[in-house]
């Protein structure tokens, strides 16, 4: 809508307009030349840091003999379903929060402490409870995320102008209706926030789990490479990793534009 | 001037049977160092069913707090409000009310936003759908119903604002400097066309400006109030023909009134 003000001149091209487009992969192959240059002009052994090939040969490996979906897929599991329990309980317990400031100042140094405190550290405490399976690193992933959603539910819900309180008022709306018409709305920019956060705190709760203690998952095949000095089979995992969390960020994104299209970053596609 | 006798249909002031009234109503707020302030002083005021009524003074006069009185969104320290001679406190049903801002829902579209109100009221869905769209025809906005508000300009996120506040069939509606964000043009426009609704409608308007020549230019009456303690200085009868166009602004019967006005103001050193 901005760039159509422009009157004078040709349209610009894609590429004038976008120079990113060509600098992203530009920029990539400039990384992978520089290290695989490093490795190889400083004879770097192999179980220190792989050339590139040496990694993209063990993500394919990986790839086609169906480990890393069978292990992706019970990492995500443990990730996603600890981010749902976090979001739902998050929800809840911050909107209770939320309808009084009585609770919320009582409340307010134990969360600060909660929240300062590194949740990952009770790790070993949740496989002791748990056990080594699923439900130990569900609580891991459920713990860690549960604080960034808690948080902004809280301030989002706080954060709404005075004014469409008022105008709910004028109107004699119940207790429910300003809630559910009002606030609610409010807070989802900020709510979508705090779950952006938490879906990444979630795979990081699913893999120090499984480093702790566990039979799959991916965090578990890193140990497993570790102990076997495959350093490029780390790194392997490492890139899938890293395609499981830009995955779910763009599937954030999707949802966020499409659920609180009104503001500003989700209009302009910024974020 | 017949002519203009002819253009002014409504009852002479005295016949009109008040909708609101307003006696002997205090408000003094507790201030930040413990002392009482007092916003306004006890004020009597009566407000004809199908009045247009503008109130106009300098800031700090108390005419916005006055409003909220009447609307119900503040208590009252002392004295009575009735509507239609029966005692009121709280916002009321029957009320309209347009807030100096539009205060519009960013995730509802323009007519949602309309709807609002019916909504909170639980009014019947397809009858409030009907009068919202013949509203926003009104303020002319047909053509914008399904777009939302970041889509409009100011001049017509306030118009959504009237309409919100006249689908529900309110018998009075209140308005706290609804153009003042405005730019001049905007507002002669805007001036006009709220003239129309209010002849359209039926309405009792009561209108809070700070700008003479608007409350001159709106008004059937006009309260003239001055601050420190906010108090009612004078109750103009406008006698200019109810037909107005812009234009009137420059005739010398016109000017009277401003200089009137303008009198109160000079007078306790304010302008």
């Amino acid at each position: 809508m901005d760039s159509s003000d422009y009157s004078t001149g040709p349209a610009p091209g894609l590429l004038r307009r976008r120079p990113e487009i060509v600098l992203i992969p530009l920029l990539f192959v400039l990384i992978i030349g520089s290290w695989h240059g490093v490795v190889k002009g400083l004879a770097i052994p192999d179980y220190v840091i792989p050339a590139p090939g040496q990694v993209a040969t063990a993500f394919w490996s990986g790839v086609t003999s169906g480990s890393y979906l069978a292990h992706a897929a019970y990492t995500l599991s443990e990730a996603l379903l600890g981010f749902f329990i976090a979001a739902f309980l998050g929800t809840l317990f911050g909107t209770l929060i939320a309808q009084s400031r009585i609770i919320e100042r009582t409340l307010y140094p134990y969360l600060i402490v909660i929240q300062t405190t590194p949740k990952i550290a009770i790790a070993p405490l949740l496989i002791i409870w748990f056990g080594f399976g699923i439900t130990s690193k569900i609580f891991i992933a459920a713990t860690v995320a549960f604080f960034p959603i808690l948080v902004n539910v809280i301030a989002g819900l706080r954060s709404i102008d005075a004014e469409k309180i008022e105008l709910m008022r004028s109107l004699k709306a119940t207790k429910w209706q300003t809630f559910r018409m009002a606030r609610l709305p409010s807070a989802l920019p900020t709510i979508f926030a705090g779950l952006k956060v938490a879906i990444v705190f979630s795979i990081l709760g699913a893999i120090v789990g499984e480093f702790v203690g566990s039979k799959v998952g991916l965090g578990n095949l890193i140990l497993q490479a570790n102990v076997n000095l495959d350093t490029a089979g780390i790194f392997g995992v490492l890139v899938c990793l890293a395609i499981m969390g830009i995955t779910l960020h763009l599937v954030m994104e999707w949802l966020q534009r499409r659920l609180v299209f009104w503001t500003a970053s989700a209009r302009s596609g910024d974020y | 001037m017949p002519a203009a006798v002819k253009l002014m249909p409504r009852p002479a002031e005295a016949a009109r049977t008040p909708i609101i009234q307003l006696q002997e109503i205090e408000k003094v707020y507790a201030a930040r160092d413990g002392n009482p302030v007092q916003a306004l002083a006890p004020v009597s005021l009566e407000i004809g069913t199908g009045e247009f009524l503008t109130i106009v003074g300098p800031s700090g006069c108390g005419k916005s707090t006055m409003l909220r009185l009447v609307a119900g969104l503040i208590p009252r320290t002392r004295g009575r409000l009735l509507m239609r001679r029966q005692e009121i406190s709280g916002p009321q049903r029957d009320m309209g009310i347009v807030f100096q801002t539009p205060v519009l829902f960013p995730w509802r579209t323009v007519l949602d936003n309309v709807l609002l109100p019916a909504e909170v009221l639980r009014l019947p869905p397809a009858k409030s759908r009907a009068r919202a769209l013949e509203l926003l025809e009104i303020v002319g906005l047909s053509d914008f119903a399904a777009k939302y508000p970041f889509e409009l300009s100011g001049g017509m996120q306030q118009r959504v604002a009237i309409a919100r506040s006249l689908v529900h069939e309110p018998s009075v509606v209140l308005m706290d400097e609804p153009f003042g964000a405005l730019d001049a043009m905007t507002r002669d426009t805007m001036n006009l066309e709220i003239m129309r609704i209010w002849r359209e409608a039926g309405t009792t308007i009561l209108f809070v400006t700070h700008s003479i020549p608007e409350a001159v230019f709106l008004g059937e009456r006009v309260v003239v109030m001055t601050p420190r303690p906010g108090r009612i200085a004078e109750v103009i009868d406008v006698e200019l023909p109810a037909q107005r166009d812009i234009d009137i602004v420059n005739t010398d019967r016109f000017g009277v009134y401003v200089r009137q006005i303008r009198a109160h103001f000079n007078a306790k050193g304010l302008d």
